[in-house]
């Protein structure tokens, strides 16, 4: 059986673990920002660069390169913000750190902030999470009082406050330019890139890093293992563990972290969360928040990885990493893994989704706006007992139809299940009675 | 500005928390949303004279304010109940029995889905994915959460709701 390895959620669970920040200093807490502050903020950088860590909040996109276009003639402040938005369903790894072990993400800001010389912060916190945001305003007190936040942190000549900014209820606010346009008092429209990629013109029109819960905490790991350590861990170009949030019809659903690589699909699965439930078979697995195109129980993968090696898998294969469900057509996006067994109704899975992506589109772009709304209406239709032999593909040209005609990735994220699921499970879309939902015989839920 | 603070008729407390919020931005236009929530946490949602309140505070227009108001669905134009029943309906939740939790709430409290009981006391709503999916079916009743939700522990959580009703 795998093991877990806990870097990020080391002590999250702990018995006797605790969220203030004296049972923190006492676990060698805020040691590594002192270490840090002794460092010049391009030695930071390039540790980070080294270790090679990719952003945990759903791209990928390495942390160090990201920090490399910041846009430092322009001259104007530079700001540095935590994306705690978590609202990819399926996902739910950002609020066991800021619940268990706010201090850890303090200091990876305050570490990251000093790096890229942010003499603001912002955690931006979706509204739902009430106790999430107490807890680290808390936090961040706590840590002000001890000069870890603030003026002249720890003696030095560097200043950074820190303000937690919460959403109120928009699953568009975790889209980077979403959120800033929200963090500055407006309705969250994202922002066309180019020409606003946030870290030339991101907050007030200011150079701006965005980053991930996950990623943050990151960095103070890499600061104090170094970034070569660091890459050690995990596979080639998929560095440091994942925290894998695991939803759905398994026996133990749960968040558990790995090194990147460290485990296939099917050990995830069957070893670590317990197998399917009893009596039932396997029908697919979302891999990344439900935004990540759907993997079929009996598909092969096959091709060229980026290496070169070729590589034919069944969906137990294939390994738990960045590259791994990219290369199976699919991507790791959030590390929201949701399993289905052969009782899901197919249809209202996919009805669900798209009644997810139809609340969430912002509306700024026609295509997203109508098309998902349309999507919507189309299978909520076919679970109403009126679905039509040609919905598959009515379905399929109005996501074609969304897809890299739109301002922000949302249009793909609400095109990717619609031309999965229909691409996988065609025939049960044509075949789907036209009387409601397929059979209860396997006491299956109702999805919508 | 006087017939708008007595309209609005906020609490000392709340005005204090928003001297100290709107110091915290380099930018006033960012305690736009701060605001309404400070408001909301004291009034129970958001009442209308609030957009031109917060608008005059920031100096801003009101219709800079109503675009938010408008926006997100946390914010409440009509007051809830006393109780306010959020049920996530995402697909995890959903694989996991989340409708029939919903079904369970709305006959329990006598109440129904995107509606607010007679005595004012429940609200039941939908929400989108509460990252709690590892959990699921969850339901949030206020700011507390309850996880891994069945069938006997919704009728249990509606007795309790329904013991401490006014
Ligand atoms: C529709 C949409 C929703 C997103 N939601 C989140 C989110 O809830 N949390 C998050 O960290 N990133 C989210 N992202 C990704 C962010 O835009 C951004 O890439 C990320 O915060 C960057 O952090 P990282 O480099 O550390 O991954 C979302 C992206 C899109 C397109
Ligand atoms: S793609 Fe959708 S969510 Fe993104 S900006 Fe356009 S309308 Fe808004
Ligand atoms: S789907 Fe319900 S909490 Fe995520």
């Amino acid at each position: 059986m795998p093991e877990e390895k806990r870097i990020i959620l080391k002590h999250a669970d702990e018995p006797g673990y605790t969220r203030d920040i004296e049972c923190y200093l006492k676990h060698g807490g805020y040691e590594v920002l002192r270490k840090s502050y002794k460092l010049k903020p391009e030695e930071i950088h390039s540790e980070v660069m080294d270790s090679g860590l990719r952003g945990r909040g759903g791209a990928g996109f390495p942390t160090g390169l990201k920090w490399k276009f910041l846009d430092r003639k322009s001259g104007k402040p530079i700001y540095l913000i935590c994306n705690a938005d978590e609202s990819e369903p399926g996902t739910f790894k950002d609020k066991q750190i800021i619940h268990k072990d706010p201090h850890q993400l303090i200091e990876g800001m305050m570490i990251s902030a000093y790096s890229i010389q942010a003499k603001q912060a912002f955690i931006y916190i979706r509204g739902e999470f009430f106790e999430g945001a107490r807890i680290l305003e808390e936090a961040i007190e706590e840590a002000r009082a001890k000069n870890f936040v603030g003026n002249n942190i720890l003696g030095s000549d560097f200043s950074c406050d820190l303000v937690v900014h919460r959403g109120a209820g928009a699953y568009i606010c975790g889209e980077e330019t979403g959120l800033i346009e929200s963090l500055e008092g407006k309705r969250p429209y994202p922002r066309i890139k180019p020409p606003y990629f946030p870290a030339v013109l991101g907050l007030y029109q200011s150079p701006t890093i965005v980053n991930n819960v996950e990623t943050l905490c990151n960095v103070k790991h890499i600061v104090e293992m170094s970034g070569k350590e660091f890459a050690k861990i995990g596979t080639p170009g998929n560095t440091g563990t994942r925290i894998w949030c695991v939803s759905g019809h398994v026996q133990k659903p749960g968040y558990y972290e790995f090194p990147c690589g460290g485990l296939t699909m099917g050990e995830m699965i069957h070893d670590v969360c317990g197998g399917l439930l009893p009596g039932r078979e396997l029908k697919a697995i979302i891999p990344g928040g439900s935004s990540a195109k759907v993997l079929k129980a009996d598909e092969r993968f096959s091709g060229k990885l980026k290496d070169g090696t070729e590589f034919d898998w069944s969906i137990w294969d294939i390994p738990l990493d960045f590259d791994g469900p990219a290369a199976a057509g699919s991507m790791s996006g959030s590390g929201g893994i949701i399993v289905m067994d052969n009782s899901t109704d197919i249809v209202q899975a996919l009805s669900n989704i798209n009644a997810f992506y139809a609340h969430e589109s912002c509306g700024q772009c026609t295509p997203c706006r109508e098309g998902v709304q349309w999507m919507r209406k189309v299978t909520r239709r076919m679970c109403a007992g009126d679905a039509r032999k040609d919905d598959a593909d009515l379905l399929l040209s109005i996501a074609n139809q969304i897809e890299g005609r739109t301002v922000c990735a949302f249009g793909e994220a609400a095109a990717w299940p619609v031309q999965s699921f229909i691409e996988k499970f065609k025939d049960e879309f044509e075949d789907y009675p036209a009387n409601g939902s397929v059979s209860s015989e396997t006491g299956d839920k109702q999805l919508v | 500005m006087t017939h708008l603070e007595n309209a609005m008729q906020l609490s000392k407390e709340t005005l204090d928390k928003i001297d100290a919020r709107v110091e915290k931005y380099p930018v006033k236009r960012s305690a736009a949303l701060p605001l309404l929530h400070l408001i909301q946490e004291e009034k129970g949602y958001v009442p209308e004279e609030a957009i031109e309140w917060i608008a005059k505070r920031l100096e801003l227009e009101p219709i800079n304010v109503y675009e938010i108001v408008t926006f997100y669905p946390m914010l409440k134009r009509s007051p809830m109940g006393r109780k306010h029943v959020r049920v996530c309906r995402t697909l995890s939740c959903a694989l996991r029995g989340g409708y029939q939790v919903c079904k369970t709430l709305q006959e329990q409290l006598g109440c129904k889905l995107d509606e607010t009981s007679a005595n004012g006391e429940f609200s039941i709503e939908f929400v989108e994915c509460l990252a709690s999916c590892g959990t699921a079916p969850v339901v949030m009743v206020n700011d507390e959460h309850h996880e891994n939700m069945d069938d006997d522990k919704t009728v249990a959580l509606c007795r309790e709701l329904k013991k401490t009703s006014a």
